[in-house]
């Protein structure tokens, strides 16, 4: 009989290439997504080596983090910005690659749009220059993020060398309470086991609420491995993974379809499974969530007062958290709900899936933004902004008094004219929240769509199930 | 890629955990198509104030550890984004070794594309080199890595770990696509098993 296999054993097993004598191996990379950031200079790479991009029927190409999400008509006034889109444009046409160009209506988020295409697939390997390349696992894919120097290797020969990562079991189990998303489990469980919880790991989501989460829910959950230091999460595929991905373009049809779904089918992890580390939570113990500090891991409910790092007996910890209540300008012990807001943030690989804008209009519905904050839904590609038009979530966002832009990363990293001043405070459903992530001296508040459409009315953080 | 053989230099304290690639290297910053001039830009944030006048009570804005070559800092180093272009600052600053307790995957991986040496040590070990290094110009370490070793100012010799795939790429400044090109047959092997037995991960291939 062979060993029980976790999800992420049999992906790795059935995509080595070849192994050395000290366990580093050759990975055969399925799909590989690029952006404008991170790969002109793999590009270059390239260009001076006289290389080719091995396969560009697994590459696909998309201008995201940069672009602008006002009115794509003019031109772009940020210079470095522009070359370097331009230099993605120029390069996916030198050597073909396919590209989603800024004026493309499948243009957005480059890990909102793979999906989307049906071009991220159960059982792949699928990676990109970016870390939150871990969204793609809630198919049941093996995605992590690398750096630009791994990027020309995948370009130049579709492999990577790499050493298999640990298994970490996360399992949330029984049912989330009313108004308790995706998100605020996945920063609860990042409150829980920390930043570098799951380094060396490839995290599995599983248990009934897990397993309960759309395809939607599932990506916001994986996304955020990567916050909790795993360089993967992922979940094992299932009929809503299936349903999801039926009919998308570059899903595979008809008779490929079957054959697909029956390989599909085997990729769940066997009964008896060993995993080198597991945590295990209670969805009914876990409520609306966001985070008070600078890292992903200084979490609170938003019914709870902020904590106090004086009783903190690790000294580098105490003055890192004692550093993050200075530099967000809080103190211990105040209600969470008396956090006052100057900007909304709805958007993000993390967060911008029609569901996550749903989510957010159901509160907007017949509100008003507070005075004196702006509040901006960025939607995570031209076909989520289409769809949510389509269904009326603009006009309600627009007469709430948001801003209904164009998709992009925006102000989830601030690369473009999108981001805080100094001093100035976030509701954001994006992933981080560090030092000067959304601008220079910025101060930002992690949470889901609902809860920041509620601190867009409020002016405040607040707790959305107020709003039911 | 640069060789890392023998690294002789100042070491400079920065006692901070989670320092994550923002801290490194601002999202602002990654504008460029090109890997230099980014050395300018490291730590920018708690470098330079709002004016862009340097701080002084960062460490590498004082006297002594200016030609810094090596870091050392808390846990959970490099934590965050996949930006390379965060050892790609520390380099053009001049940083080739960073020491710390732990590292975060992505950051660690990339540091040896680069000819950046990350060595992990005890957090104990990592404190000890803190008080070394906050001695400043005074106090100089030398890292070999053939011999896995390195000389603190007293002369103590500390050993540290690193895979051996990755120590040969360093030592001799190998390009990983040029190895990996070696395999070539295996790779165009594994391409057509794959083609025959999951068609639908290739286009043109027949169900």
């Amino acid at each position: 009989m062979t060993k029980p296999r976790t999800v992420f054993d049999k992906i790795w097993d059935g995509h080595v290439v070849d192994r050395r004598e000290d366990g580093t191996c050759l990975l055969y990379i399925d799909r590989h997504l690029v952006h404008e950031v991170t790969s002109p200079q793999a590009f270059e790479g390239l260009r001076t080596a006289g290389r080719k991009v091995r396969r560009l029927d697994a590459t696909l190409a998309v201008a995201d983090h940069n672009v602008p999400t006002t009115d794509r008509s003019k031109a772009i006034d940020d210079l470095e910005a522009k070359i370097q889109i331009e230099a993605l444009s120029e390069n996916c046409a030198a050597f073909g690659v396919e590209l989603f160009d800024m004026h493309d209506a499948r243009q957005g988020i480059v890990h909102i749009i793979g999906p989307e295409q049906g071009f991220t697939l159960p059982g792949m390997t699928i990676v990109c220059g970016d870390s939150h390349t871990s969204t793609h696992g809630a198919f049941g894919a093996l995605a992590f993020g690398i750096g630009t120097s791994e990027v020309e290797h995948v370009l130049a020969t579709q492999t990577l060398i790499q050493k298999p990562a640990k298994n970490m079991l996360v399992q949330v189990d029984g049912a989330p309470g009313a108004g308790v998303t995706a998100k605020d489990m996945i920063l609860s469980v990042i409150g829980a086991i920390g930043t570098a919880g799951g380094t060396g790991h490839v995290i599995e989501y599983a248990g009934e609420a897990m397993r309960a989460l759309s395809m939607e829910g599932r990506m916001t959950v994986c996304n955020m491995s990567i916050e909790a230091g795993a360089r993967a999460g992922l979940m094992a595929p299932d009929e809503t993974t299936f349903a999801y991905i039926k009919g998308r373009p570059k899903a595979p049809k008809a008779g490929a379809w079957e054959q697909a779904l029956a390989h599909w089918r085997t990729l769940p992890s066997d009964p008896g499974a060993i995993y080198d580390k597991t945590a295990r939570f209670d969805a009914a113990r876990i409520a609306p969530t966001v985070t008070w500090g600078t890292s992903p891991e200084d979490t609170i409910a938003i019914t709870g007062r902020l904590p106090d790092p004086a009783a903190i007996a690790d000294e580098g910890v105490r003055k890192a958290k004692e550093r993050a209540f200075a530099y967000m300008g809080l103190v211990p012990g105040m209600a969470v709900t008396e956090i006052k807001i100057d900007k909304v943030f709805i958007g993000s690989c993390t967060n911008a899936r029609i569901e996550d804008m749903r989510a957010a209009a159901a509160i907007a519905k017949g509100r008003r933004v507070a005075a004196g904050v702006h509040a901006m839904v960025v939607p995570g590609s031209g076909l989520v902004k289409r769809q949510a038009e389509d269904e009326g979530l603009d006009r309600i966002f627009i007469e709430a008094g948001f801003d209904w832009r164009e998709p992009g990363c925006s102000m989830c990293l601030g690369m473009n004219a999108d981001k805080l001043k100094p001093g100035e405070r976030s509701a954001s459903t994006s992933n981080r929240n560090f030092e000067g992530r959304q601008g220079q001296g910025g101060r930002t508040h992690l949470m889901s769509p609902a809860m920041a459409a509620a601190a867009a009315i409020k002016g405040r953080l607040a707790d959305a199930r107020d709003f039911a | 890629m640069q060789k890392f053989t023998v690294l002789a230099g100042v070491a400079a304290p920065l006692p901070m955990v989670n320092v994550d690639t923002d801290r490194i290297i601002p999202a602002r910053f990654l504008k460029t198509i090109k890997r230099t001039g980014l050395g300018k830009s490291l730590f920018n944030d708690i470098r330079y104030d709002a004016d862009g006048k340097e701080k002084p009570e960062f460490v590498l804005n004082q006297t002594s550890y200016r030609k810094a070559q090596i870091l050392v800092a808390g846990e959970n180093f490099g934590c965050g984004s996949s930006r390379e272009h965060a050892p790609w600052a520390l380099l053009d600053f001049g940083i080739r070794c960073v020491i710390a307790p732990s590292f975060a995957d992505i950051f660690y991986n990339n540091c040896f594309k680069n000819g950046v040496l990350p060595i992990r040590l005890p957090h104990d070990v990592v404190a000890q080199l803190m008080e070394d290094a906050k001695r400043g110009a005074n106090a100089t370490f030398t890292i070999d890595l053939e011999k896995q070793v390195i000389i603190r100012p007293d002369g103590q010799a500390v050993a540290f770990e690193v895979e051996p795939f990755r120590k040969h790429c360093l030592l001799n400044g190998l390009d990983d696509i040029d190895l990996t090109l070696q395999k070539a047959a295996a790779i165009d092997d594994f391409e057509g098993k794959q083609k025959t037995g999951q068609p639908w991960l290739h286009a043109g291939a027949k169900a």
